[in-house]
């Protein structure tokens, strides 16, 4: 028997997966073609026989166990559902929804998060279904404010953002703001900042007290977004932040402006003052909401999430919007839905699901998710129950002021696949002094109009958001 | 003559008439030979390396030449994605920190894999083993705790901050993993720490194998530790040096884990590697094509290395 040699091996090998190579063909599987389902002549469950759906999410903690609440509710409501509910991690929930959805087995309801890398695809694929149906039959529509429902809307095949059918509804919020130490605003005495020099005042003041004016980490890269966007939409009026973000305008918008050049200046102009952290590169996010709680830092620019850890009823902690350019300009902020249900194109019983998202963010619902530090955003829905004078009463009264405005702005990272690891870095590279305010502008403008110009032509619409 | 026959070795004793019958079993070689029946044997791990390495290696292949988004069907774009990688900074800058990160795995705990050998080997002493393990310990432990626990210890306020304070050499505090300077160099110390211990281990492994007459010679020709080190020792441990030089190298070409627990890649870009890149692309930016090319790169470099290193390091067979 003749022995192979090493080398003879090797080249049969690489001849066999040169030949595999060319036999392999393009990958990935044709898009689903996906009709909308036709509007129900009556909401609600119909259907007669056992549905079991199935349910993808990643809440945790105690909003995990309210859902547990509302989904026993659902099934008390209509006995011959079951929902079957798998809870994801967040990470876990984004790397294999995709795939869960496109196989063999998919879930019925899904949290799909926003943006292009996922929700975008997910349209693209033909995974989830438009539910501008059940919207105008159950009202959501209506029910949150229009730039919350863009949020979660598309063109057919993922073209366009923002814009198009709805493919996921939720009624939370999030909100981003200024949380303040009330005690310590009031030892500096400092009154409540109502403009942006007052807030930079009461900065300077409580660096000269050698306070932290500012209490910021930024190793996880995503608190640096919020920073920038806070300045940010001082600035440039809040039709600009939608038209870059979904991105509809996008032959007319630029990254470079003077509006942004200013924020950016002002950012750099803080670091160099101390008003942040000292050190904000090398301090995680938790590390840093754990300071604040005990007492570091006159301000911390965050969202709603805190509320949980600051505790609902703390009377010692206040929430505001951050203070506009001039007294009583527009109320804008950084922030939008939490992550939406929606329906898989390939379950059986959109209807079900279509009753069962309702059930899960009617005015109820809202209530009980409130006292969670959640926000819910059902227009005309007041909570009760709350107590005044908290950080929770302080954030709800902030969030139905915004609500009502539709003043709630997209996060800036969806503006294009990559613009999450562009703006983070870019804005910790300016915190630390690498590039100057310009280069920080032309590095995001790189990767927004890369983007742009690989996008599928067609004339850019320039309606508004709807 | 009966006791002439028993003598004969088994073989001769059989009769030609059984011998032939019993051919279709013994083939006419000698135990050791190659035969057939081994390719079965081969055949089931190979099925199994075929399933889970080969076939994905070659789709990986495959999927680097299209601009892919994971689900729906991809777009054949040639080499654009590995060249736009070259032209990527992002990108191109992972490739450079790999090297600094190649110092870091493979040259600094090799050096000081060698040291402890060398002075574990030659001392006498009472709990000799109790060292080796703890010196072993930081290998064992997972990569993850471990990468939690460096990103503790340096800490704006961290252990490392205050000792250096502690000792007079304040002036050379620094937010260590936040430091676009520092940072990369910081994640390498922690890395050196992780992987001088499987070296070292080799390497006493080795030591032990090589005769003690060797050293009893250099010692009668008048040999310090130093030469006797150089003359024995090390060409001693040549075939350990080039496992040791290959398994770190190819461990600091695909660090991840540490990036990903300590930095995330920042600040800014400032510690991003290839295999974060492969990640980040594929499952946060659904760029799976751009994602296949930087890992069919990773792994012809990882190739070309290693070879390289046999290539230069291993004895050559007499």
């Amino acid at each position: 028997m003749e022995r192979v040699s090493r080398r003879r091996f090797l080249a049969l090998g690489g001849a066999g997966a040169a030949a595999l190579a060319t036999a392999a063909c393009t990958p990935g599987s044709p898009a689903r073609v996906v009709k909308a389902p036709p509007k129900p002549a009556r909401t609600g469950v119909t259907e007669k026989g056992p549905v079991t759906l199935v349910l993808w999410d990643q809440e945790t903690g105690q909003v995990s166990r309210i859902w547990n609440g509302l989904i026993k509710g659902f099934e008390r409501k209509y006995p011959n559902v079951t929902i079957h509910r798998v809870e994801r991690g967040f990470s876990d929930l984004k790397a294999l929804l995709k795939l869960a959805l496109a196989g063999p087995h998919p879930p019925d309801v899904v949290e799909a998060n926003q943006g292009w890398p996922d929700m975008g695809e997910m349209v693209k694929a033909g995974l989830l279904l438009p539910l501008d149906n059940y919207a105008s039959a159950y009202g959501w529509d209506k029910r949150v404010p229009p730039t919350i429902n863009a949020d979660n809307s598309w063109t057919g095949g993922g073209k366009r953002f923002g814009t198009g059918s709805l493919y996921g509804f939720t009624n939370a919020g999030e909100i981003v703001g200024v949380f303040y130490n009330k005690t310590m605003l009031r030892k500096l005495g400092l009154p409540l900042p109502a403009t942006l020099a007052d807030f930079e005042n009461s900065l300077a003041v409580a660096k000269r007290a050698g306070e932290v004016p500012i209490q910021f980490g930024d190793v996880d890269a995503w608190p640096g977004i919020h920073e920038w966007a806070a300045v940010q939409e001082r600035f440039v009026p809040e039709s600009y932040m939608k038209d870059f973000i979904f991105g509809l305008d996008y032959n007319r918008v630029s990254f470079v402006t003077p509006q942004n050049l200013r924020a950016a200046t002002i950012i750099q102009d803080w670091t160099r003052k101390g008003y942040f952290t000292p050190n904000p590169l090398a301090i995680g996010y938790g590390d840093s909401v754990a300071h604040f709680v005990k007492g570091q830092g006159l301000y911390m620019i965050t969202g709603n999430w805190i509320v949980a850890s600051l505790g609902a009823d703390n009377p010692d902690f206040g929430f505001i919007a951050m203070p506009p350019l001039a007294p009583g300009g527009p109320l804008v902020s950084t922030g939008g839905p939490g992550f939406p249900l929606s329906i898989a194109s390939s379950s059986r019983h959109p209807d079900v699901a279509a009753a069962f998202i309702d059930w899960m963010t009617n005015d109820a619902a809202a209530q009980a998710l409130v006292r969670s530090g959640e926000i819910a955003l059902n227009k005309g829905f007041t909570p009760t129950g709350v107590q005044p004078g908290t950080v929770l009463s302080d954030m709800l009264a902030t969030a139905a002021r915004l609500r009502d405005a539709d003043a709630i702005v997209p996060y800036e990272d969806w503006s294009t696949p990559s613009f999450y690891n562009t703006l983070t870095a870019s804005f910790q590279e300016l915190l630390g002094g690498k590039v100057t305010p310009g280069q920080f502008l032309s590095k995001c403008e790189a990767d927004y109009s890369a983007f742009q110009k690989s996008r599928p032509t067609g004339s850019p619409q320039t309606s508004p958001a709807g | 003559m009966e006791n002439v026959a028993v003598q004969l070795p088994l073989t001769e004793i059989a009769s030609p008439k059984r011998a032939r019958k019993r051919s279709w079993k013994r083939a006419e070689r000698l135990p050791g030979e190659p035969r057939k029946i081994a390719y079965l044997y081969l055949a089931a791990p190979f099925l199994i390396y075929a399933a889970f390495t080969i076939v994905p290696l070659v789709q990986s292949f495959d999927i680097s030449f299209y601009k892919w988004d994971g689900i729906t069907p991809g777009t054949w774009v040639g080499l654009a994605n590995y060249k736009s990688f070259f032209a990527d900074p992002v990108i191109r800058g992972s490739y450079l920190h790999t090297l600094v990160l190649i110092v870091f795995y493979c040259f600094i705990p090799t050096a000081i894999g060698l040291l402890l050998a060398a002075l574990l080997s030659r001392m006498r002493i009472h709990g000799l083993t109790v060292f080796r393990t703890l010196l072993f310990l930081p290998t064992i432990i997972t990569d993850v705790v471990l990468a939690v626990t460096w990103t503790w210890i340096y800490d704006p306020h961290g252990p490392l901050n205050t000792f250096l304070g502690g000792i007079g050499l304040g002036f050379l505090r620094r937010p260590w993993l936040g430091d676009f300077h520092f940072a990369l160099p910081a994640v390498g110390v922690f890395g050196a720490w992780e992987e001088y211990g499987f070296c070292m281990i080799v390497f006493i492994a080795g030591v032990m194998k090589i005769p003690a007459s060797l050293y009893e010679a250099a010692r009668v020709d008048g040999a310090n530790a130093w030469h006797e080190f150089l003359a024995v020792t090390l060409p001693g441990l040549r075939y350990e040096l080039t496992v040791v030089v290959v398994l770190t190298m190819i461990d600091a070409l695909s660090t991840f884990d540490e990036v990903y627990v300590m930095t995330g890649g920042g600040p800014g870009t400032a510690t991003t590697v290839p295999a974060f890149e492969v990640y980040n692309q594929a499952f946060l930016q659904g760029e799976v094509g751009s994602a296949a090319a930087i890992g069919i790169t990773l792994m012809l470099i990882v190739f070309a290395v290693s070879y390289g290193i046999t290539k230069v390091l291993e004895p050559r067979a007499e």
